[in-house]
């Protein structure tokens, strides 16, 4: 019940009650009505983690290649030893 | 799919696997605080490409697990009354209580309904409004801001036949009982990402320095739990015991503050007892006065719940890390996913099912 996915926004509509801010959520095909209230700061094209009805965490595209960055030099260093 | 796939690749996991046995000088014991992670080792057989000296050993993590049949009596008691919609997320339905499950109470003519969210709980309410509708809330720290925003909504909307059974679950208590135990032998913690990703890991700070264990926020692909088992086993390694993150895609240190503050506004920290840890103060999630007529233990005026039973099953010691599932008498033969004898072997994301359902052979 805990699962949670990112999804893409491809558009949000606003309510005049910010607790009604929702948006239409792509996960890999299959779209779904999410509620965006918790993450005020996303925008369409943006990926976010969804649980339960609602995206809890906008993705951090420059977070996300920083770690792939790493494990890939880690990759380079075992090459040059093998 | 973006912020999937990238996470999964082969070579890329096997250098890690070697970084981390590259690192490992003495043997360790690692404990992943969420089941989801406990889902992905298993099925991925992340475990098996580590160092033998290397164990994880899994923990609370799973909200299912953990709620108390004392609770679970309470819900199939109003599952069972012929005016209310009883609706839960659908692991919850065959989680035996201490007679049977809410699945047993629909068979029977009870008008128990799965949902996704607790918004499709607050929309059933208004589309019955002749009906009381109860939403079954269970979950960590990721789910309760989903029932907040229900209750906040149902409020300023004026729903007045729409209630809450709260079995809300906090974690870092969780993990302090975990290591304050005498038997403890956990070294380092694998954070659960979707929690922190609400609330941030400043809770966890105070908690690495205390027991001098080091926790490390981490995600849910192979390379997420890896590169988290390997800063993990750095920090043992070099005598560190820092709070650290390893899935800073999703999670910031101070969390998702518009969340914290409506989960603060709705809920206060209480005293709860989770299958199997015993009573934990501030564990559980309870709502605060201000919402009290929002809550169906009090709208039904039910009774306490009574003390649970000492069953055959071992789920207590399998989320405390004490028991591997294979390791239980029942897995696998009186206790299978069709007909489970606990809730670790229920739901989804419990320790006993990920190795019914990926590693039978390991027994
Ligand atoms: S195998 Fe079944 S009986 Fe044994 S601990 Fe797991 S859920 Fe309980």
């Amino acid at each position: 019940m805990c699962l949670a996915v990112p999804g893409q926004i491809l558009s949000i509509e606003q309510a005049d009650d910010p607790l009604l801010r929702s948006g239409r959520v792509d996960f890999g095909g299959v779209v779904k009505v999410v509620n965006l209230a918790y993450v005020p700061e996303a925008e369409v094209g943006d990926y976010a983690i969804v649980h339960a009805g609602f995206a809890i965490s906008r993705l951090d595209e420059a977070e996300a290649r920083a770690v792939l960055k790493e494990i890939a030099a880690l990759e380079d260093i075992a090459d040059e030893i093998s | 799919m973006k912020y999937l796939d990238e996470y999964r690749d082969a070579a890329s996991v096997k250098a890690l696997a070697d970084a981390i046995a590259g690192r490992q000088t003495r043997p360790w014991t690692l404990m992943e605080v969420c089941g989801g992670q406990t889902h992905s080792i298993v099925k991925h057989g992340l475990d098996r490409l580590l160092p033998p000296s290397l164990s994880l050993i899994h923990g609370p993590g799973c909200p299912v697990c953990v709620t108390p049949e004392t609770i679970i009596d309470q819900a199939l008691e109003l599952a069972a009354r012929p005016d209310v919609i009883f609706c839960s997320f659908g692991d919850m339905l065959r989680v035996p209580g201490s007679q049977h499950d809410l699945l047993t109470v629909k068979a029977r003519g009870g008008d128990v309904r799965m949902v996704y969210s607790p918004l499709d709980a607050l929309n059933l309410a208004r589309e019955n409004p002749e009906r009381q509708v109860v939403f079954f809330a269970v979950g960590f720290e990721t789910t309760a801001p989903t029932t907040a925003m229900a209750v906040l909504q149902a409020q300023r909307f004026g729903v007045r036949n729409f209630s809450l059974l709260v079995a809300h679950v906090r974690v870092p208590p969780a993990v302090e009982t975990l290591l304050s135990a005498p038997d403890n032998r956990v070294n380092g913690l694998l954070a659960a990402g979707h929690v922190c990703a609400v609330m941030g890991y400043t809770e966890y700070e105070p908690i690495a320095a205390r027991f001098r264990a080091p926790i490390v926020v981490t995600g849910f692909e192979p390379l997420d739990i890896l590169s988290g088992v390997l800063n993990c086993v750095e920090q043992l390694e070099e005598g560190r015991a820092e709070v650290e993150n390893r899935y800073g895609r999703a999670v910031t240190r101070e969390g998702n503050r518009p969340a914290q503050a409506l989960m603060d506004q709705v809920f206060e920290p209480v005293t709860l007892s989770w299958r199997g840890l015993d009573a934990i103060a501030d564990s559980g999630l309870g709502l605060r006065p201000e919402f009290a007529e929002f809550d169906a233990v009090r709208r039904f005026e039910l009774s306490a719940p009574g003390t649970a039973s000492a069953g055959p099953c071992r789920s207590g010691d399998v989320l405390t890390g004490r028991l591997k599932p294979f390791e239980c008498p029942a897995f696998g033969t009186a206790c299978t996913p069709e007909h489970p004898l606990g809730a670790t072997m229920v739901s989804s994301e419990g320790a006993c099912a990920a190795y019914y359902r990926y590693r039978r052979d390991a027994a």
